[in-house]
């Protein structure tokens, strides 16, 4: 992971991997978000799709037709027209203010993820719901999101795995994700909500986008209960354009 | 409308057809068949392309409304029509109210049925495979009915000779972005292993055991989540291998040590339990020459296709047969 960035990594045999910082950091995901823009503006043959993670852009083609080498190249030759660390978050953004129980049954991690953060039971409610989160990338399951940065939260994932469910908050490394479906991980299971990053029934199957903005609202286990009766798939949540 | 019933459910049958690819960006992998090579192989049978029945382990009971092309691909199963043994890596005739009963693998993990003019189930997001991770579709039950589509072929009766993927074996890496976070020493540990096909595998990942210490390296929980593909081998944090298969996430944060080549995750999501497996990286130009391979492959499978050597002596109903059609088809069929 050593040396400067951006750099271009192979991933399997079809894929280029455009790594704009080793750790998290705000301006190296505007950079992933913006190249991916790029790319796929740019429609070049042969590539087949482009995804973000937190701070690298993914291109997926088929090795049989595009020399790796020449693409790395084109990728290179991109890479140095523009600074892709100032350029702007995408358009269209939008702040989902979404209701959430923390602790108790709903998270039975916060606790322990309180005390690894070295912060009281009410200094981490305080982090996790005092400003909003900028969704940096969808990835894992269908619709997740990775929301950051949260400083305060800078801990590792588990070793072992846990069972989360739908609408689970969890966190780890600086980062908060709410789980489309039920899911194992390693992250820590904090709180719960209603919301669903995923609805392959409707018209928009993916609820949040990289860019948008998501505030957690503290509520209650019995609030959250009346939130689901109420089958919204945001959950409960106010949405705003920004 | 033809529709297959199913009248007794094996425990772990999905429909299932190529996937849905262009979804890495949103966090939906590609799904899709575990054995993509074996849904090729039931195309080339029947000459039409289309959603199957993939059945994990272990296959079920079937009839169907009306007179249905079948043809069997993937794991070897135990299959019998109203009784009658039916070949394996075949296409066959079924008829209205016939009873198709598929029983246990003989080896492998994932078997297919295909009905002429495939499934017709809706599409969701483009596809019509379940994608039981995602939450999109889901195992099938005793009692489903499913539409089938129109069809455009006639042939049955013919085979396809399958070399063995079904035993596990050697599956051939390339190095990925996290391969060198793993120790020289590690990585040969890793090649040196003989692993062995856990039970607990599904269509997002197999688990692999080993007798040895678990594989570590110092970054494992604390890596940057980037982007995975299927084959990726992770370590999860407790240093026990897993095979990605295409269910798996689109991203994480679990250091992988490399990436089966796509023309052998057949052979590996064929790997039943308790099949050995070990590993062996190549070059990319090998690697790539493998990958043209098996895409030569699966084109001139329509070619390698042959009619069935019936014994006469095991046909009890001979006058049944329509002895002269069948065999041949003078129109090419297309995808």
């Amino acid at each position: 992971m050593a040396g400067a960035f951006p750099q271009i990594a192979s991933v399997g045999l079809g894929g280029l991997l455009v790594r704009f910082a080793a750790h998290l950091s705000e301006d190296a995901n505007r950079a992933a978000l913006a190249f991916r823009a790029a790319l796929e503006s740019a429609g070049w043959d042969g590539i087949e799709e482009c995804a973000t993670s937190l701070a690298s852009t993914f291109v997926r083609f088929d090795p049989l037709a595009v020399d790796a080498g020449a693409l790395s190249a084109r990728l290179s030759a991109l890479l140095s027209e523009h600074d892709w660390y100032a350029m702007p978050l995408p358009h269209g953004r939008r702040h989902f203010l979404v209701p959430c129980a923390f602790g108790g049954d709903a998270g039975p991690a916060f606790g322990a993820a309180a005390d690894a953060a070295g912060l009281s039971a009410q200094a981490a409610l305080g982090a996790l719901t005092a400003a909003p989160l900028r969704v940096m990338t969808i990835g894992f399951a269908p619709g997740l999101p990775y929301m950051g940065d949260l400083p305060d939260f800078d801990i590792p994932r588990l070793k072992e795995l846990v069972q989360v469910p739908a609408g689970g908050v969890a966190l780890a490394i600086r980062q908060a994700i709410i789980f489309p479906n039920g899911s194992p991980t390693g992250w820590r299971h904090v709180g719960q909500t209603a919301f669903r990053p995923f609805q392959p029934e409707a018209d928009q199957p993916f609820t949040l986008a990289a860019g948008d903005e998501v505030q957690f609202r503290a509520v209650s286990e019995d609030e959250l209960a009346l939130i689901r009766v109420a089958d919204d798939p945001t959950g409960g949540a106010e949405v705003t354009a920004l | 409308m033809r529709q297959i019933i199913i009248t007794r459910a094996g425990p772990a049958m999905t429909v299932q057809d190529a996937g849905r690819p262009g979804h890495l960006g949103q966090g939906l992998s590609r799904g899709g068949a575990a054995d993509p090579l074996a849904l090729a192989e039931g195309a080339a049978l029947w000459g039409q392309a289309g959603a199957a029945i993939e059945m994990a382990g272990t296959g079920g009971v079937f009839t169907v409304s009306e007179p249905t092309r079948i043809a069997l691909t993937g794991a070897p199963m135990s299959a019998d029509l109203d009784g009658r043994a039916l070949r394996w890596n075949a296409s066959h005739m079924m008829p209205a109210g016939g009873v198709l009963t598929i029983g246990g693998a003989s080896a492998g993990a994932y078997g297919y049925v295909h009905f002429g003019g495939g499934i017709d189930t809706p599409l969701v997001l483009g596809a019509r495979s379940a994608h039981l991770s995602a939450g999109l579709g889901r195992v099938l039950q005793s009692g489903d009915k499913l539409p089938l589509g129109p069809d455009t072929g006639q042939t049955t009766g013919m085979g396809l000779e399958v070399p063995n993927r079904f035993e596990g074996g050697v599956l051939r890496l390339v190095a990925s972005v996290q391969t060198e976070a793993f120790s020289a020493a590690e990585r040969a540990r890793f090649t040196d292993t003989e692993f062995t096909r856990d039970a607990r595998a599904n269509r997002m990942g197999m688990k692999l055991s080993q007798a040895g210490a678990a594989f570590a390296t110092d970054a494992q929980l604390d890596v940057l989540s980037e982007v995975i593909v299927p084959g990726d081998v992770q370590m999860t944090g407790d240093g026990v291998p897993f095979i990605l298969l295409p269910e798996c996430q689109t991203t994480g944060g679990y250091p992988r040590i490399g990436t089966v080549i796509p023309c052998d995750m057949p052979r590996a999501a064929q790997a039943g339990p308790g099949a050995r497996l070990r590993f062996r990286f190549v070059s990319r130009d090998e690697a790539l020459q493998a990958e043209r391979g098996l895409r030569d492959h699966v084109a001139g499978l329509r070619r390698a296709i042959r009619p069935l050597l019936r014994d006469p002596a095991q046909m009890g109903d001979l006058l049944g047969y329509n002895l002269i059609g069948g065999a041949v088809c003078a129109h090419q069929e297309e995808e």
